[in-house]
């Protein structure tokens, strides 16, 4: 059981109420998209590019092969605009005449029997005429070579306070690094999975394994030309997304589509296997950054400046907001008055980077936890106490100008969290160790970091997002909102706050399927604000609910029991047929962000916190082993303390995979190592016990008290782990993660 | 088409062996105490056959390679990997999936613990994991933390439950030592 540093004064909220899922997950009961079985389906399949780049010749369709039983798409057969709506309007659903990376898809394949499906796409012949491809960040800046715009430049940001460029020649010490994440492939363990059903007279209704049924609906609208009404899109039960099925749904969904409407609107289901889907969809971008520091003899950092560069792919996609967020996480929860943040995403030809939990924050705090720890070792003060010195307290400004309006807390959880881990026990006995054992070492370290909630910046007043609540005939009320169960337990802790805020059981309060037919847009499913931002709408709708009960003097304003809702419930809608409560977003007062000068409050709420990793690294196999792990966060009001504690150990998990164990090997810019075989990921044994802490500081726009903290648990434990391989390895920095055995005995060789 | 080569071959001492398929051929598995008549291709693996040919769909497809633990099922009461193993291969042998865990609508004290102690996320690896789960305290009912960890470790979630789940298990054995009918 987490460990939750206050006293719930609710009946739901901070209670832990079992998942509104939890039967049907484990009966088997679930049906998520594979599991659905449609009448007369066809199985879909993806025939893809296998160069970088280049210009398609010829397609050829091999004899002895039955084509006439295939449904057959190409880009010529695309009813409307072949272009996937998102932040840039650059990526076509199918490749026409140019390919831009490897597994884009060309040619799209449909039959009644799977297996024939399956083979006949390595019947599918194309022939290019290959084009010089820009495989890394170094041959994209070179400049000889420009695919976007005039410099491959998706984006740039540039952040300034202060002048650094004045305070290095003033400075006792300043200390520079260059720091590496590679990709991570989000592997939610169950594929890209939709099924839909198109056709010039009935629209288009696609079903899906997804995040943000919205974004589908979006991008499926001008691919068929057709007004909102005629596209609908189904959230079907997801096995997991983390940032993997929030834009890139849309593409299997338009090709399932695609091949519907061809096909005279039979129904056309495409799931990836695993090999697709790791070698063709999204991956965290890859990040190359170079980080000056100046400090005093004393540890009180004077200057910082950041410069940063991901590898943004073939297409936009969402690398503009990933590097957005990446931005403005790069300087850290640390007073600075001199800072300069640079960030750049580039074109290369690999398959577009995408979306994945922490969304660009974990590839820049990364390489500033990391460049700490090495100032910390390299002035001789501890890395703890180094941190200590330059926390943002209360009235100091961000590198963005914003003004922190209240005391963070982060020394108190620091402290809280080296207690917990025995750090600084840990740190003497452990230099000890390493002074006589050959064979193991040992390494602890901690990293400090916050991660914002919510879109960055104006983005939540660009969404606009809208959630509701109805009556349900049975007096029960249900949840009308476009915001996705994907293991988060978002249905659960959406339900609790509702149940709260009308004083009514946990039980009385259901959820619609998100279903663009039947919901409100609510917004993506992604960014840590479905509990936060969509909790908070949930929990004034249910106000305005009550009060509309109240008003119709159905209900008494002073209290009520379940079955005198249940009554007045029945009573309104025997008077007035129904009821649907909206609510839409709001900013919170004091909140403003200037996107020209990128000055402002960056993000309306964030999440603190400190982390401690303690491992082991075998001298003889240089595998680094995690021993134990300390997640002490200040997240706000805690909803359901089970599912919260969950969301860390998990982001924590994927974290350790992504510091220690997944290399995603690339060769010709696309992904080689595409099986659970050959890519790693932390199992039961490679997980240490991950002990949880929160604290609370209740936020007072967020339900209840609450903020995010979805992806925070990703941020923190690459870089205390990264720190602690170094203390293992005696104050040797691997500025580069994966931190493979391989690349152990390469930094000590 | 499939290879004939895939055709299950009679491995029966002296006698002449007898390729199958390509075509489809009979195939009766006992699901869940339940027999499932089929026809299917020698080379539908038993995943598959659950999967695609009956409504057994608890069991998932997730790395197809037996690398992940997804498509667990009990055979002769040890798991398998589904993916991993000709349908045909399992005929005439008791196979329980994850549907067949509960009893008369009550849940196996294994499904209990994990609900409890939410031992899931996304939920898509669970069936899998609660099959493994069944099989490790059948085998060893009051395992350590690190008999669990190896007893597990075949079966993955990208959620990383695992310190619920190794909750659940504890939970669940403490349960079923309490009571031995299961």
């Amino acid at each position: 059981m987490p460990d939750v540093l206050t006293t719930p004064a609710y009946r739901w909220v901070g209670h832990n109420p079992p998942r509104k899922e939890s039967l049907e997950k484990v009966t088997g009961s679930a049906k998520y998209l594979d599991d659905l079985k449609f009448e007369g389906c066809l199985h879909g399949k993806t025939v893809r590019s296998t160069v970088p780049h280049g210009r398609i010749k010829k397609i050829s369709f091999e004899p002895g092969v039955p084509w006439d039983e295939f449904t057959v798409v190409t880009a010529r057969d695309i009813p409307g605009k072949n272009v996937v709506s998102l932040i840039e309007l650059d990526q076509p659903f199918l490749a026409d005449g140019l390919v831009r990376h490897m597994a884009e898809p060309v040619v799209l394949l449909a039959h009644p029997d799977k297996g024939m499906a399956e083979k006949a796409v390595k019947r599918v012949h194309i022939e290019y005429e290959e084009l010089p491809a820009i495989l890394t960040i170094e041959e994209s800046l070179a400049g000889g070579n420009i695919q976007y715009g005039k410099d491959n430049i998706f984006k740039k940001y540039h952040i300034q306070k202060g002048d650094p460029e004045s305070v290095w020649p003033k400075a006792d010490v300043v200390i520079e690094g260059e720091y590496w994440t590679g990709p991570q492939e989000q592997l939610y363990i169950e594929p890209q999975g939709v099924v839909a059903v198109a056709s010039p007279t009935g629209g288009v209704t696609v079903w899906g394994s997804m995040q943000c049924p919205f974004y589908v609906h979006k991008g499926l609208k001008p691919l068929f030309n057709l007004p909102d009404d005629r596209v609908r899109v189904i959230y079907t039960v997801t096995g997991g997304g983390f940032g993997g099925k929030e834009e890139y749904p849309t593409l299997p969904a338009g090709h399932a589509a695609l091949l519907s409407w061809k096909a005279g609107g039979r129904p056309v289901k495409i799931v990836y296997d695993r090999m697709e889907d790791m070698w063709a969809t999204t991956k965290r971008h890859p990040c190359k950054t170079r980080v000056k520091a100046a400090f005093t003899k004393d540890g009180k950092l004077l200057a910082l400046k950041v410069d940063a560069t991901m590898d943004g792919g073939a297409y936009v996609t969402l690398s503009t907001v990933v590097l957005s967020r990446g931005t403005l996480h790069a300087f850290g929860p640390y007073a600075c008055d001199h800072v300069v943040i640079d960030t750049r995403a580039v074109f290369t030809n690999s398959p577009p980077y995408g979306a994945f939990r922490g969304f660009g924050a974990p590839q820049t705090i990364f390489p500033l936890e990391l460049h700490l720890h090495r100032a910390a070792c390299e002035l001789g003060i501890e890395p703890h106490e180094l941190r200590r010195r330059n926390l943002l307290h209360q009235g100091d400004r961000m590198a963005t100008g914003q003004v922190m309006q209240e005391e963070t807390g982060l020394e108190g959880l620091m402290w809280k969290a080296m207690d917990e881990s025995k750090y600084l026990e840990k740190t003497k006995a452990y230099r000890e160790h390493n002074r006589s054992s050959t064979r193991i070492k040992k390494g602890v370290a901690l990293a400090l970091f916050f991660h914002g909630a919510g879109f960055t910046g104006s983005g939540e007043v660009f969404l606009d997002s809208k959630a509701g609540l109805e009556l349900t005939r049975d007096g029960a009320v249900r949840i009308l909102s476009a915001n996705t169960e994907i293991g988060q337990g978002s249905f659960t802790t959406h339900s609790q706050i509702v149940a709260e805020e009308l004083r009514i059981p946990y039980e009385m309060v259901e959820v619609a399927v998100p279903d663009t037919a039947v919901v409100p847009n609510s917004g993506p499913t992604v960014a840590s604000r479905t509990c936060m931002v969509v909790g908070e709408l949930l929990r004034r709708a249910a106000s305005d609910l009550k009060e509309v009960l109240v008003k119709s003097g159905a209900l008494a304003g002073n209290g009520h029991t379940p079955s005198e809702f249940r009554a007045a419930a029945g009573k309104y809608l025997q008077r007035f047929g129904e009821l649907k409560v909206y609510s839409k977003y709001k900013p919170p007062p004091d909140v403003s962000w200037d996107d020209k000068t990128y000055t402002g409050s960056a993000y309306a709420a964030y999440a603190w916190a400190c982390y401690v990793a303690d491992l082991e690294i075998d001298m003889a196999t240089y595998q680094a082993q995690m021993k134990d792990f300390v997640a002490v966060q200040e997240v706000g009001r805690v909803i359901h303390p089970v599912i919260a504690a969950g969301q860390i150990e998990g982001g924590v998990a994927q974290a350790i995979g992504w510091a220690l164990y997944e290399d995603v090997a690339l060769k010709q810019g696309v992904m080689q190592n595409c099986q659970l075989t050959n890519y790693i990921l932390p199992t039961t044994a490679d997980t240490p016990p991950i002990r949880v802490f929160f604290y609370e500081n209740p936020y007072q726009n967020g339900p209840f008290g609450a903020k995010g903290l979805g992806e925070l648990p990703m941020d923190g434990p690459a870089p205390a782990i990264a720190a602690a391989v170094a203390f293992a390895l005696g104050d040797r920095i691997i500025p580069r993660i994966p931190i493979l055995p391989e690349t152990i005995l390469d930094a000590i060789s | 088409m499939a290879a004939a080569g895939a055709g299950r071959v009679s491995a029966e001492a002296g006698e002449a062996p007898e390729a199958l398929g390509p075509g489809p051929v009979p195939c009766a598995l006992s699901v869940n105490g339940r027999e499932v008549r089929i026809e299917i291709e020698p080379r539908v693996t038993l995943l598959r056959a659950l999967r695609h040919y009956s409504d057994y769909t608890g069991p998932k497809e997730i790395c197809d390679r037996g690398a992940c633990g997804g498509c667990t099922v009990l055979l002769d009461g040890k798991p398998v990997a589904s993916c991993m193993m000709l349908a045909l291969d399992a005929q005439g042998r008791p196979i329980t999936t994850v549907e067949g865990l509960a009893r008369d609508g009550k849940l196996h004290p294994v499904q209990e613990a994990f609900k409890t102690c939410d031992a899931y996320q996304c939920g898509y690896c669970t069936p899998g994991m609660l099959l493994s789960t069944v099989a490790l305290l059948k085998e060893n009912p009051a395992p350590s933390l690190d008999e669990i960890k190896r007893g597990l470790e075949g079966n993955l979630c990208r959620c990383a439950a695992y310190n619920h789940i190794f909750d659940a298990v504890q939970m669940a054995a403490k349960k079923m030592s309490a009571s031995p009918a299961k």
